[in-house]
């Protein structure tokens, strides 16, 4: 069978998308696992430890006990738009999933804009947050929508400046070429995070207010809103916002780790690269992720903003400015090129 | 132009109607079943209504038709944070109408316990407090701690948390030598565990974002709204009572009294954090001179205590007194008296009426977390809607008290 065009064509397409939504679901259960024994950890607590060998099967439990609750959908609600709302959330996080490169060659649809696309997905990303909050026509989740609308799209910017560092020192928009500029003869110096030093912290936090995690938690606040954008939710589709939010949550890990620490590079040069070194990253990063949501408390609304418009907004900005005269003066390691 | 600009004159100001939630009572930070109204103006809050009885139990009229010791186990039930130091002043309000005088173990007995009782709960008050403000970490460590010294309260006297300990004239039955020696090696062990958790919060910037000058106090206000405990402290006022009128025998200790300065919820906090230090040291003084006075009874043996057990079996005249005592009650001369202890919340008062017989004719209960939720609209007015749960958390409200 020839599998380079027509029906054979769409059949290995279907085959790659199946193993990576198959691939990423099935990480995310034991990932959110981890997650939970982390911040355990950090309380003194024991966490999942029921179902399966150390509660390890404590996320598939999880799952079903959702998927077989009843769909309670409130009467005012308006029911097209607030059953949408989660599938949004969740479509958008996995289609962003396409362009990753796992390893040299293994990405889906290998197009030359993979960081824009990434990008464009993130943004629409909020609104699920929006729809779900404001078909719910109630009032907690009404103030929790507003609040994330406004905080995701002003990280946003700030992690758009960020990129726009690496692409000039890349030269291209592809992630897979981003991950080959950074494939230097010194291992881990060579890597971004090294000239791009300060922006790795920037964008660390940016990733947190991006996916709503503490200390960016605002649009769920438990203390305030309750649930925020999720109070109304039962059942599946509340299961489909929280997989969106983890999923989008271990997205900004691989991208961090792809755009500045060398996605499947080795850190050393004589160990072959691999999708291994991929992982180990994400799952470092992860951890931290875990780490600060176990240790710091929650910023209050116009500190947040005030955080993304006066600090973050002129930090990655100025940093653009610097990174473009660098690289127009041809400083080793600022344009690869 | 000119007929535009005649247009926009036409234009009536309408007025925009303000976005009105419910904090409450079903709300992960409204501290049991407060349920407050909130009017608000986008986040900032421009009226904030508290509502309370939700957990009203007719306390103040129940105990007029029950026997004076019946009704101890009441308070309890008042602040259940920290139990102990409600019956304190019942039993010192019982004592003062018959003018009996405890011995000097029971009264150490007391202190010690009273401040167990007010480490108890500022562990859960600073803890909820952070956890208000988005720290989920503290409230498991501090629950840790709040779990060994629910375990002295049980070896104490039986129960963890509804104790009935404190006794009029006395305390139930005496302290054994291994819980004194473990309450110590607690003591011991327990700055260190503040100081973990002060780690995670005292110098957090975000912490300090969403504490420093929010609900602030002034002294004047502190007065104007009754006001104590650690709400007039933190505003820079020393006002203990155990300092300024002392009570039982905390003359007799060396302890220092924390006091804040803008009277923000910040300071609170801080105030809260040394006064646990300050416990602990009172805790280690009461426990060195427990073990000078080992032996010395701790309940009188006079008509308001029950008579050993070992007299009963010998004794008519014991057996009777136990029978009336656990039937009548014993009769309080009458009179009325108001007296008042540093509970960890603040001033708790007893008011009590007596008209000479087995039963209050009235008492009137002054729980400090009442007082202060009444400020909470001046409070609030003009911050946002996360501070409310942050000012919320720094009050120190529970709803036993508050609905009595």
């Amino acid at each position: 069978m020839d599998f380079s065009q027509g029906f054979g064509l769409i059949l290995i397409i279907t085959g790659q998308c199946l193993l990576i939504t198959i691939g990423v679901l099935l990480s995310l259960a034991f990932l959110m696992y981890a997650d939970r024994k982390i911040w355990a950890a950090v309380q003194m607590r024991k966490g999942p430890n029921v179902v399966g060998a150390f509660g390890i099967l404590q996320s598939f439990a999880d799952f079903l006990k959702y998927v077989f609750k009843e769909i309670v959908i409130p009467s005012g609600s308006d029911k097209v738009v607030f059953l949408l709302a989660p599938l949004i959330t969740f479509v958008l996080s996995l289609v962003a999933w396409s362009v990753i490169p796992f390893n040299e060659g293994w990405v889906l649809t290998d197009i030359n804009i993979g960081i824009l696309f990434i990008f464009a997905v993130a943004g629409l990303e909020v609104y699920g947050v929006i729809m779900g909050g404001w078909a719910s026509n109630s009032k907690y989740p009404f103030l929790g929508s507003l609040r994330s609308a406004a905080q995701m799209i002003s990280y946003e910017v700030s992690i758009g400046f960020i990129i726009i560092g690496i692409l000039i020192s890349t030269g291209s928009l592809n992630l897979s070429k981003i991950v080959l500029a950074q494939n230097g003869s010194y291992g881990i110096l060579s890597w971004y995070w090294l000239p791009h030093f300060p922006m790795v912290i920037l964008f660390f936090i940016s990733a947190l207010a991006e996916t709503n995690r503490p200390p960016f938690d605002l649009p769920e606040a438990e203390a305030e809103l309750v649930a925020g954008f999720q109070v109304e939710y039962s059942s599946t589709p509340f299961l489909l916002f929280m997989i969106g939010e983890l999923m989008t949550v271990v997205l900004m890990c691989t991208l961090i780790s792809i755009l500045f620490f060398g996605g499947w590079l080795s850190p050393i040069p004589i160990i072959p690269d691999g999708i291994f070194w991929l992982i180990l990253k994400v799952l470092i990063i992860f951890f931290m992720f875990s780490m600060v949501k176990a240790i710091v408390p929650r910023f209050r609304y116009d500190q947040l903003m005030r955080l993304g418009w006066k600090v973050f907004l002129p930090m990655s900005l100025a940093w653009v400015v610097i990174v473009a005269t660098l690289a127009q003066f041809g400083v080793s390691g600022y344009v690869r090129w | 132009m000119a007929n535009n600009f005649q247009n926009e004159k036409n234009i009536k100001e309408s007025s925009v109607r303000n976005f009105n939630i419910n904090f409450g009572p079903q709300h992960p930070a409204a501290h049991g079943v407060l349920r407050m109204v909130l009017e608000l103006d986008g986040e900032v809050v421009d009226r904030c209504d508290p509502h309370i009885g939700l957990l009203h139990r007719g306390t103040e009229k129940l105990m007029e038709s029950r026997t004076y010791l019946q009704n101890l186990p009441y308070f309890d039930r008042l602040d259940y944070v920290a139990p102990m130091n409600q019956e304190h002043a019942w039993c010192l309000a019982i004592e003062k109408l018959l003018n009996v005088k405890i011995t000097y173990r029971a009264s150490l007995i007391r202190v010690l316990y009273s401040e167990i009782g007010r480490v108890l709960n500022h562990l859960l008050n600073i803890t909820t407090q952070a956890m208000d403000v988005g720290a989920f970490t503290p409230i498991s460590w501090g629950f840790e701690e709040r779990e060994k010294l629910m375990v002295f309260y049980e070896r104490a006297c039986g129960a963890r948390l509804h104790a009935a300990y404190f006794r009029p004239g006395g305390v139930h039955q005496d302290l054994s030598e291994e819980l004194l020696n473990d309450i110590m090696s607690w003591s011991e062990e327990f700055p260190k565990i503040v100081n973990n958790i002060e780690d995670l919060l005292t110098e957090n910037r975000i912490f300090k974002q969403r504490n420093v000058d929010i609900g602030i106090v002034n002294k004047d206000d502190a007065f104007e709204w009754g006001f104590s405990g650690v709400m007039v402290r933190g505003s820079g006022l020393a006002w203990d009572l155990r300092r300024s009128q002392p009570y039982e025998c905390y003359s007799d200790f060396d302890f220092k009294i924390p006091v804040g300065k803008n009277g923000d919820c910040y300071d609170r906090y801080l105030c809260r954090v040394w006064e646990m230090k300050e416990s602990v040291k009172i805790i280690q003084q009461s426990i060195e001179k427990l073990s000078k006075c080992m032996g010395e009874d701790v309940l009188i043996r006079g008509k308001i205590a029950p008579p050993k057990r070992s007299d009963m079996k010998k004794s008519m005249e014991a057996l009777i007194h136990h029978f009336k005592l656990y039937t009548e009650g014993f009769h309080v001369p009458k009179g009325e008296v108001y007296v008042s202890v540093e509970a960890p919340k603040g001033e708790f008062g007893v008011y009590l009426v007596s008209d000479g017989t087995n039963k209050p004719y009235r008492v009137k209960l002054r729980a400090p977390g009442f007082l202060h939720l009444a400020a909470i609209d001046y409070l609030c007015k003009g911050h946002q809607l996360a501070d409310v749960s942050a000012i919320l958390g720094s009050l120190d409200v529970v709803f036993g008290e508050i609905d009595r």
